[in-house]
């Protein structure tokens, strides 16, 4: 986008102000996109039913009824069903699918104002974590554009990245939003499990997804985030109250407001007080050396700001990957049933009956990395497995949960760490080893099979030239979004590490 | 050999909630196809369940009724399988935690009263229908159709333990489950409309022994014929079997209604793998203790506790009380007719309503919603036979009339119109024993003779006089008082 903005807040200010319109905002960022359609972060774009939404958020602001968000541009991830554009998942299976209705998130947000610029390319019905799997090509990493963007969603953290929008819709299963913003240097936080809607949302893992946004910086994460949550009846895991508060927009940013006064008054050593625990098996052996230095000089920072470091075990961390890669699989293997080429989305040119077309839609619709997990979902749900896989799983899962708990009971408040082991890898890397990536999603599962929140910020840079960017995950308890968002914004305004930008042709 | 049937049946109740059990689309029977779909039926992407509380509400009664365990939590699994008019291609039901667990259902057979435990009873979505018969594509080409109308409505599926031991049993016990679910108002009852549908488990086993055999379940039996004539069928079909040296193999079959025949559908070994797990997208159906007792203060009297004090309070026999409260409907009417009636006549009333009044409706095919004879009219013409207007045979007539709509249906006005009132004045009857004494002398010798027939004829004879409106009971009296 060619528009310089510092945040949401200072684009609000503007557009306000009157000296920007939500209309130039729009074709700025169109243009912005269209000018780097080489990174593939965009599936579709239709400037037509963008324009339609800047023209009314522009005659909202003329009429002095601008809410939140009126005229900022974002994005929706491709997961994201929506009225106007296709959604397709990334997926051939629903190349040419536009659903009849918005997902909760996409309603919420343009009821704020916001201006949707597009849908975002992501792994195929969000399964990867380098942006890969799309059945459309993969999505480029504007700090280098032959590494991955990070996954699944790399179109998401590419698009902010690249300064296309300020800020886009991502969804996190298993580190889908943080691991992308952590590659590609920017900001996104995956909040609590059952604050976000999933109406509207394509289930992968059901009892794992949840939406969450990429932005620069924590502050504008805030703006997103608190728009977004909310008790949606839609959704039967939308929670109505989080702690004892009503799930709604406002809750996130008075915490945050909260925080941050807190964090004023304690003058020159802000975080003062604030207990950080780092979980000794974040720092293994699989940990690369730059990535490693770049989360101790962050934990640094933090200390220098005030912070406590206090050393705690998660001990069950590696079982996170097994445990993951049964729930997740079982779930999306029953999820992704619907696609059967029967009443939408792909069907098989050719089939002998009814049988026949709904195997050869699937094997041609879906990728190989989605037949591969369907594959395993079944397998571990099968009559004789179920015990020994599934139910172990769950079991492990409730004992990674307790082991957070154990940690933020009397240890510490938020938990720091790596959100991967290494940057970004090449594109194609690992293509003959398709499960090498899985274990690198070691970080980041272990909250989501809690239903934790967490951010990722970026903190440095490590790869060949200290060109790619690392990111620092900040995990905290149950609904503590506002705390989190908080903590990280502290670091923010002591760092520049989300002021970076790619150099783009 | 003697051979004894077990019996165990799964009787899926669909549940009258006004929308379906996840999602807001109507459940009207009839609609033109796929009009009542709405994205969850469809399964478009993105769209999730949220439970019907109307849903939950219907089980808990039903819970209630059978004297089972509510379960303060049941969870939703998915049962996976493919199946064209299965939109997510899993069907949400309950598995391991259902949400009714346990209770009974008592029943007569004939005047033997039974009872047979319940296993469970759990909520579960119907699938959509495929429509493979007359049905072309676009292009004229024969092809499948899927109508989603039906995909998601609320269903009960009710579980009995394998207590069951004959075709009889299997449809008495099967009645008095429909009349319970329609009784409590939880499902409309309709066959035809395959609102309430039974699978039957079917074994045999030499009689006295412990172990039950290799059992056949047969599907869809959506009539009390069809349920019966499956069960006897399929028995002999395995007794035949066993009896020829051969073994049953454990499957599903039909019963093909026009054949009247079961045949095999698929066997145990090419039954599908389920991969049943817990849904998450519902979370675990929590029943508070509130909710429950809610539910129960909004309960009609029960037809068990009814017919305990149908005995009890209005001295009917067991099997009267049972049969009067075999339906709401008709309890209600024998209670309304007994509330007419001066105390201690109730079982007056039962005797019309299981008698007369049944065998009208049956002969008109009429149900007791519909029914010409109000409780009120009917009370009216019991009235009269209690204090001797008329008699019971006189009463029958009435009866009849009131139920064709003469005099407006009221019993008294019908008596007087016709002139049906019985004759009980003393000096009337005698005069009329005195002419038939005079006119037959040859039978009041016969009768001085010794012969007891001859009473009998000289009473026909008064009663012909009479036009059969003179009381019995004095013209007896008279008679033996006037023969000495």
């Amino acid at each position: 986008m060619s528009y310089e903005y510092d945040s949401i807040a200072a684009l609000r200010d503007a557009l306000t102000a009157r000296k920007v319109s939500a209309t130039e905002l729009a074709n700025s960022a169109l243009q912005a996109a269209q000018a780097h359609a080489s990174l593939n972060a965009f599936l579709h774009i239709d400037p037509e039913l963008t324009l339609a939404q800047a023209r009314a958020a522009d005659a909202r602001l003329a009429s002095g009824q601008a809410d939140a968000l009126t005229g900022v541009p974002i994005a929706h991830k491709d997961v994201f069903v929506t009225q106007g554009w296709r959604t397709t998942a990334a997926s051939k299976m629903l190349e040419h699918y536009t659903s009849p209705f918005d997902a909760t998130v996409v309603s919420r947000l343009a009821q704020a104002g916001a201006v949707s610029i597009g849908k975002l390319n992501c792994d195929e019905f969000a399964m990867g974590s380098g942006n890969e799997n799309s059945a459309f090509g993969p999505a480029r990493n504007p700090w280098n554009v032959n590494h991955v963007p990070g996954g699944s969603s790399g179109g998401s953290a590419a698009a902010v990245a690249a300064g296309i929008v300020p800020a886009t819709t991502g969804t996190d299963t298993g580190g889908s939003v943080r691991q992308p913003a952590a590659l590609c240097g920017v900001s996104g936080i995956k909040p609590t499990y059952g604050t976000v809607s999933r109406f509207g949302m394509i289930a992968f893992g059901s009892s794992l997804d949840q939406a969450g946004p990429v932005a620069r910086h924590a502050k504008d994460l805030l703006e997103l985030l608190d728009t977004m949550s909310g008790f949606d009846e839609r959704d039967s895991t939308s929670l109505e109250f989080c702690d004892g508060v009503a799930n709604a927009p406002g809750r996130i940013r008075s915490e945050f407001n909260d925080a941050v006064a807190r964090f004023d008054a304690n003058g020159a050593k802000p975080l003062q007080g604030l207990r950080i625990g780092v979980p000794t098996e974040f720092f293994n052996e699989g940990l690369s050396a730059d990535v490693g230095a770049a989360v101790e000089a962050a934990l640094q920072q933090y200390e220098a700001l005030g912070a406590t470091r206090v050393s705690i075990s998660l001990p069950r961390t590696k079982l996170s990957i097994p445990a993951y890669y049964v729930i997740a699989p079982a779930e999306a293997s029953s999820n992704l049933s619907r696609y059967d080429g029967v009443r939408y989305g792909y069907r098989t040119p050719s089939y002998t009956d009814l049988a026949d077309m709904t195997s050869r839609s699937r094997a041609e619709g879906f990728g190989q990395e989605v037949i591969r997990r369907i594959m395993v979902g079944t397998y571990v749900l099968c009559h004789g497995y179920y015990d020994a896989y599934y139910l172990q799983a769950q079991r492990v899962r409730r004992m990674i949960a307790n082991d957070f708990q154990q940690a933020f009971a009397g240890q510490c408040d938020v938990i720091m760490g790596p959100v991967t082991p290494t940057v970004a890898k090449r594109i194609g890397d690992n293509r003959d080893d398709p499960t090498a990536d899985w274990l690198a999603d070691i970080y980041t599962l272990g909250v989501s099979l809690a239903g934790l929140p967490a951010a990722s910020i970026p903190c440095g840079f490590g790869g060949a030239d200290a060109s790619l960017p690392v990111g620092l995950q900040i995990i905290g308890n149950y609904f503590r979004e506002g705390q989190v968002l908080a903590v990280a914004d502290r670091f923010q305004q002591a760092t520049d590490w989300h002021q970076r930008k790619p150099e783009l042709k | 050999m003697e051979w004894e049937i077990v019996i165990g049946l799964e009787t899926h109740a669909q549940l009258s909630t006004a929308s379906k059990i996840f999602s807001g689309s109507s459940t009207t029977y009839g609609a033109l196809p796929n009009t009542q779909a709405n994205e969850i039926d469809m399964a478009l992407p993105g769209s999730l369940p949220v439970m019907n509380r109307g849903a939950v509400e219907r089980a808990i009664a039903f819970g209630l009724a059978v004297g089972a365990h509510v379960a303060p939590r049941s969870i939703f699994a998915r049962k996976n399988y493919f199946y064209p008019d299965l939109p997510k291609n899993y069907q949400i039901s309950q598995f391991e935690i259902p949400v009714v667990q346990g209770g009974e259902i008592r029943f007569f057979v004939g005047d033997t009263e039974k009872t047979v435990r319940l296993t469970r009873a759990h909520l579960e979505e119907d699938a959509g229908k495929s429509l493979h018969e007359n049905f072309t594509g676009p292009h004229g080409e024969s092809s499948t159709g899927i109508d989603l109308n039906r995909a998601g409505t609320p269903l009960l599926e009710i579980v009995s333990e394998p207590e069951i031991r004959s075709a009889a049993e299997a449809v008495a016990y099967a009645r008095t489950l429909h009349s319970l679910v329609v009784w409590l108002g939880i499902c409309d009852g309709n066959m035809q409309e395959g609102s309430f549908r039974c699978d039957a488990n079917v074994s045999v086993r030499p009689k006295g022994q412990a172990e039950f055999g290799t059992r056949c379940e047969i599907k869809n039996l959506n009539s009390f014929r069809f349920l019966e004539r499956a069960i006897i069928h399929e028995a002999q079909r395995q007794i035949e079997l066993i009896e020829d040296g051969g073994k049953v193999r454990q499957e599903t079959r039909l019963y093909d209604a026009d054949k009247d025949e079961t045949r095999s559908m698929r066997s145990k070994e090419d039954s599908d793998d389920y991969r049943y797990f817990p849904d998450p997208d519902l979370p675990p159906l929590v029943i508070a203790p509130e909710w429950v007792e809610r539910v129960k203060a909004g309960m009609p009297e029960l037809p068990g506790a009814k017919r305990k004090r149908f005995e009890s309070d209005l001295g009917l026999t067991g099997y009267d009380a049972a049969q009067l409260t075999m339906s709401r409907a008709v309890a209600d009417y024998f209670e309304a007719t007994a509330r007419h009636l001066p105390e201690g006549q109730a079982k007056l009333a039962a005797n019309w309503i299981l008698g007369e009044v049944s065998a009208a409706l049956n002969r008109d095919e009429k149900d007791i919603d519909a029914i010409p004879v109000s409780a009120e009219a009917l009370a009216g013409l019991i009235k009269r036979i209690i204090d001797g207007t008329i008699s019971n045979k006189i009463a029958r007539d009435v009866f009849a009339a009131m139920w064709a709509g003469e005099n407006g249906g009221d019993a008294d006005a019908i008596i007087d119109a016709k002139g049906l009132k019985q004759i009980s004045d003393t000096g009337a009857i005698g005069k009329m024993v005195d002419d038939v004494l005079a006119a037959h002398p040859a039978i009041v010798e016969e009768y001085r003779a010794g012969k007891q027939k001859a009473f009998n004829s000289l009473v026909g004879q008064i009663m012909k006089a009479a036009k059969g409106k003179a009381n019995p009971q004095q013209v007896n009296d008279l008679l033996k008082e006037k023969l000495g």
